[in-house]
């Protein structure tokens, strides 16, 4: 049941959007959310929908994967929805007691949920098709220059990899803990908030210990390999670019500029 | 009490790219008061077919019959048949949560629903079976040592007297003389209390001491189903698949290759040393 949750995970195929440098994926996801956001007609949408189409159809990733993940946001897609519809002020169209429904909130609902869809669907195309540690690879080199004003840009980067790594570990920790109490006769699933809630506790105690124990070992494991930080330290696959990953510059920027020319145009 | 399998097959993940077909096609039976050992290579099922035992997990198709009525009927009641199949997992020890090893030990038969005077007798009880001393019961389990951690969790499991024992490889990480007081433990609960167990393990070594019967598990199939003699004298099948025979039996097998009369049935180093001294004497 817990091991349903697909956000974030990397799906193992053989294509080429997993192939590419991790600050192409990098750059790309950061470029389309910005462009999701100053996208102000139909004609934007639709190009944007196009490219996320034709990268999701190209990274070989099932499409039911990746709507399986849409479905843990649901909650707050609805939410934001919902907000959007009732508290928008502007021409009203319908009114009963408290409840007032106005054209543009309707508006904003729709827009935000579509931009809401492609923001997560964008950015689980990166985190399916590039490993956790490709992905930090590409973030701790893209931001290296930062190093100059003092920021440590690889010890962030390596308590990044070390959460995304230990992200699937934890769920299955937290599967067979669950298990273990259900097979004592514990039982999460039925009886109000406040009994579910504490019905929690004997999972989450062992939890919590287990990740401190890990925690513990990890940083054993590092020191006993002589790790001291970045300084000096050699990467066994420096990041490189080749042909492909600048054929996907070269698309991104196209993206890029045809949203801002559909922005600017009045076509639509 | 009886539990059987009928064409059992069991899949993780089965529409992605993770898919395992963990189970195949697999048919048995375990009967009351057998002591039976599982064993199998990393990956070969085991764990997935221990877990179906007591419903944790549901399978792709086939039946489950425990006394006779099938656990994967729509209103079959797991939470009972849970407090009749009792499971202990890998390193027990890793669900202990509560602030004393007697208040742990308690939390399966609250959830059996007894009042907390019978809930105390039924821990004690089992405590004391696992031969964990009453000077540790009010301690705070994380104080105890490894060997003592384990047996508190068994017992968690233990208090809720249940039918059928299932153990995932109960001796894991302890030392030499840990893991023969958990085993032998065990045998006394099989004997005593004529609980079935069934015991998981790659060792063989343990399990042919104390196993009157043996599956083999290999790539989600049932490889053997016999008594622990039958199975290790087909010790080079058993090689093929990753797993070997006790010690002893390679040796018994070398002397009689060398000229000595003597049985390889022997399975244990008690039974090869009279064996031996059988042997000895005769030749006297």
């Amino acid at each position: 049941m817990i091991r349903e949750i697909t956000i974030g995970q990397f799906y193992p195929e053989n294509s080429i959007i997993h192939k590419l440098d991790p600050r192409v994926k990098l750059f790309g996801t950061i470029a389309f959310i910005v462009m999701i956001f100053t996208v102000n007609n139909i004609g934007g949408y639709i190009l944007t929908a196009m490219a996320l189409a034709g990268v999701i159809r190209m990274s070989k990733v099932p499409v039911k994967y990746m709507l399986k993940g849409l479905k843990a946001i649901l909650f707050i897609l609805i939410f934001t929805a919902v907000l959007n519809i009732f508290f928008t002020p502007g021409t009203v169209l319908f009114e009963y007691k408290f409840i007032r429904i106005s054209e543009e909130g309707i508006t904003i609902a729709i827009k935000m949920a579509i931009r809401f869809i492609f923001l997560i669907m964008g950015s689980s195309v990166m985190t399916l098709t590039t490993t956790p540690n490709h992905l930090t690879d590409g973030l701790e080199k893209s931001l290296s220059p930062l190093k100059k004003i003092k920021i440590p840009v690889h010890e962030i980067s390596m308590m990044m990899s070390i959460a995304l790594r230990f992200i699937p570990v934890l769920l299955e920790e937290t599967d067979k803990i669950m298990k273990a109490q259900q097979a004592r006769g514990a039982d999460f699933e039925t009886g109000n908030i406040f009994k579910r809630a504490k019905s929690l506790i004997p999972i989450f105690i062992p939890l919590f210990i287990s990740c401190f124990r890990r925690a513990n070992d990890l940083a054993m494991a590092m020191e006993a390999r002589c790790y001291h930080g970045g300084d000096g330290r050699t990467k066994m696959k420096p990041l490189k670019y080749y042909r492909y990953d600048y054929i996907a510059y070269f698309i991104i920027f196209i993206y890029i500029a045809g949203i801002i020319f559909l922005n600017q145009s009045t076509l639509f | 009490m009886s539990i059987r399998l009928e064409n059992i097959n069991y899949i993780y993940s089965p529409d992605n790219a993770f898919r395992k077909h963990a189970l195949k096609d697999i048919n048995l039976e375990i009967r009351e008061g057998e002591f039976v050992g599982i064993i199998g290579h990393t990956g070969s099922g085991k764990s997935t077919l221990m877990q179906l035992f007591n419903g944790l997990l549901r399978p792709a198709s086939g039946h489950l019959y425990y006394d006779k009525s099938d656990i994967f009927e729509e209103h079959y009641n797991l939470k009972i048949l849970r407090e009749k199949v009792g499971l202990v997992f890998q390193y027990p020890e890793h669900q202990l949560f509560e602030t004393t090893v007697l208040k742990d030990v308690c939390f399966g038969p609250k959830n059996q629903g007894l009042d907390e005077q019978s809930c105390i007798e039924k821990a004690s009880e089992a405590l004391r079976l696992v031969g964990l001393k009453e000077k540790y019961w009010e301690k705070s389990p994380f104080e105890l040592s490894g060997g003592q951690k384990r047996r508190a969790a068994i017992a968690g499991v233990l208090a809720m007297q249940p039918e059928v024992l299932i153990l995932d490889e109960p001796t894991a990480g302890l030392d030499p003389r840990g893991k023969n007081d958990i085993l032998e433990q065990i045998k006394k609960l099989h004997q005593e209390l004529k609980i079935t167990i069934i015991l998981v393990s790659h060792s063989m070594e343990d399990v042919a001491k104390y196993a009157n019967r043996l599956i083999v598990m290999n790539q989600g199939r049932i490889y053997f189903d016999d008594v622990p003699k039958g199975i290790f004298k087909r010790y080079q099948e058993l090689e093929a698949i990753g797993l070997a025979a006790p010690s002893v039996t390679y040796i018994m097998d070398r002397l009689r290759k060398k000229g000595f009369a003597v049985s390889a049935d022997a399975m244990t180093v008690d039974e090869a040393k009279e064996e031996i001294l059988k042997f000895l004497g005769k030749d006297k």
